[in-house]
């Protein structure tokens, strides 16, 4: 019974913590320009779909794997540069469909540089399987966790000990007193979609190992993401987190418990009943502000 | 005294309404000029297009001698313009001393921790409060933090937006206090002010904005004296 049950928890906590990752990097983006960047889940495949080829092509796993990031957040760089910024001046819902584009284009050409095959990476540390209490724990999931958490302390750092950070977190609160302050708000931008493609593809290249990847593997993770980041609140960085963890946990309870064929509806029904029930999620701010 | 600031012919609009046609403004070193007139006169626009976050339409802005009419926001900041704008806008979620090192943004090395201990020194409730979110504190507080802010730049002229709106008399008083200050410390400062009447007491010179145009321009005391300004705006 209680084996069971912490063997869903461990499936949960993985697949979690990959879709914590896309929350954060939903936030970041939200935070600096207010678009919701529906590609966020292609630079989850892009990241893994990289690292598997270099890896399957002979190429180093430490290097395939700082190459796949790179190449990641060449794309993010890239969407920003000649989709986004041209469109500054328009309306964000405009943006947002930008995005969805974009997302459609990346796929496509997933399709014509790689193939529709599922791909996979070489779990980084050994197959054989970890027994605790009765449940069995992959090392891949300790990678995953451990490299989340790195991941998250590290943005914890870049916001709030960095002069940069700071500038980017005071932009996502008042963009004019950024710009009178000297913040160039451009650079933002851009560095927000740099850092949301490089969290992507960090937590593509880790979750490669167990899930496997195609060049639609974006789809689901992006939509999962983009629910942990409305559970917890849009624009809140801790909320995407917990959300994520919430979506990950409930899926795996849900597929265990009920039936696998429901695991992909959880994270709809999820996002269903804030937009319902709380629209500004778990730790969102507020509609009023202090004036 | 050399001329800092010199605008020129200028116009902006927001769609198709004028907000300001044809402004001549120069504010020179170590100037208090004082921009008065009545609200939707264009005072904020004017600062807003010094600032270089409002787009001009025609006209020019010069400072120092440098065309600057096209020139992005944050490099402005850099060449010496910092502004303290309407409403505040303090970083509210971030701490106080926060805000006060992202006026700081543009500049490097450890002149930034003598001006932030100078700053605590200037308002010693902000010190106080260092580490608390901005939008916690009082609206005279936050007024004080927005300047703060702004002069954390080491601007070579500090354009300060209605920094007495909205506070109760005995706060509009100190900060109009802090001002003074600040000009015989030596700071070239252009204020715009709804309180005409404290304004132009205390500026070298003030310019008298209507619906987009100056319509007076002479010496504070002047304006002060001037029949159509005392009828229009001082209420006597």
């Amino acid at each position: 019974m209680f084996a069971a049950f912490l063997q869903y928890l461990f499936s949960g906590l993985t697949s979690g913590a990959i879709y914590a990752l896309a929350g954060l990097g939903f936030a970041i983006i939200y935070n600096s320009s207010q678009v919701i960047n529906f590609a966020q889940g292609e630079f989850i495949m892009i990241g893994g779909m990289s690292s598997a080829t270099l890896v399957a092509s002979g190429v180093p796993m430490p290097l395939a794997i700082s190459l796949a990031m790179l190449i990641s957040m060449a794309a993010g760089i890239a969407l920003e540069k000649f989709a986004i910024e041209p469109a500054r001046n328009s309306d964000v819902v405009t943006i947002i469909i930008i995005t969805i584009g974009a997302s459609i284009f990346m796929r496509g050409a997933a399709q014509l540089i790689w193939d529709k095959e599922f791909h996979s990476l070489p779990a980084f540390s050994g197959e054989s399987p970890i027994a605790v209490m009765g449940a069995t724990l992959m090392p891949q999931s300790l990678w995953v966790f451990a490299v989340s958490g790195v991941v998250i302390v590290a943005l914890w750092w870049f916001f709030n000990r960095t002069m940069f950070g700071k500038a980017m977190l005071g932009t996502s609160h008042n963009r004019l007193a950024a710009q009178l302050v000297g913040v160039g708000v451009k650079k933002v931008l851009l560095a927000s979609f740099a850092l949301s493609a490089l969290l992507g593809a960090v937590g593509g290249i880790v979750v490669t190992p167990i899930t496997f990847t195609n060049y639609e593997a974006g789809i689901m993770l992006g939509l999962k993401g983009f629910s942990a980041a409305v559970l917890g609140g849009l624009g809140n960085g801790g909320g995407a987190i917990v959300g994520g963890l919430i979506v990950g946990i409930a899926e795996a309870l849900a597929s265990g418990y009920l039936s696998s064929a429901y695991k992909d509806a959880i994270a709809f029904v999820i996002i269903l009943f804030v937009l319902f029930f709380m629209p500004n999620g778990l730790f969102g701010k507020r509609g009023t502000d202090r004036v | 005294m050399a001329t800092l600031l010199e605008i020129s012919g200028l116009t902006s609009h927001y769609g198709r309404i004028q907000a300001l046609k044809g402004i001549d403004v120069t504010v020179a070193e170590g100037e208090l000029v004082a921009l008065v007139g009545a609200n939707g006169a264009g005072k904020t626009t004017l600062l807003r297009c010094i600032s270089g976050v409002q787009s001009v339409t025609s006209g020019s802005i010069s400072f120092a001698g440098q065309d600057i009419t096209k020139m992005p926001p944050e490099h402005r900041v850099g060449l010496g313009i910092s502004q303290s704008p309407e409403g505040r806008q303090v970083f509210g979620p971030m701490s106080v001393e926060d805000n006060l090192r992202l006026g700081a943004y543009r500049r490097h090395g450890p002149s930034i921790k003598a001006d932030l201990d100078r700053m605590y020194e200037m308002f010693p409730i902000l010190y106080k409060k260092r580490e608390l979110p901005a939008g916690t504190l009082s609206g005279g507080q936050q007024q004080m933090l927005a300047i703060a802010r702004a002069l954390m730049a080491n601007p070579r002229v500090l354009l300060l937006d209605e920094p007495s709106m909205g506070l109760a008399p005995l706060l509009v008083a100190e900060i109009f206090r802090t001002i003074v200050a600040l000009k015989e410390a030596g700071t070239t400062i252009f204020l715009v002010e709804q309180n005409a009447y404290a304004a132009l007491a205390i500026a070298d010179r003030g310019y008298v904005l209507e619906t987009g145009s100056v319509v007076l321009n002479d010496i504070g005391s002047n304006l002060l004296a001037n029949d159509k300004v005392k009828e229009a705006y001082l209420g006597l």
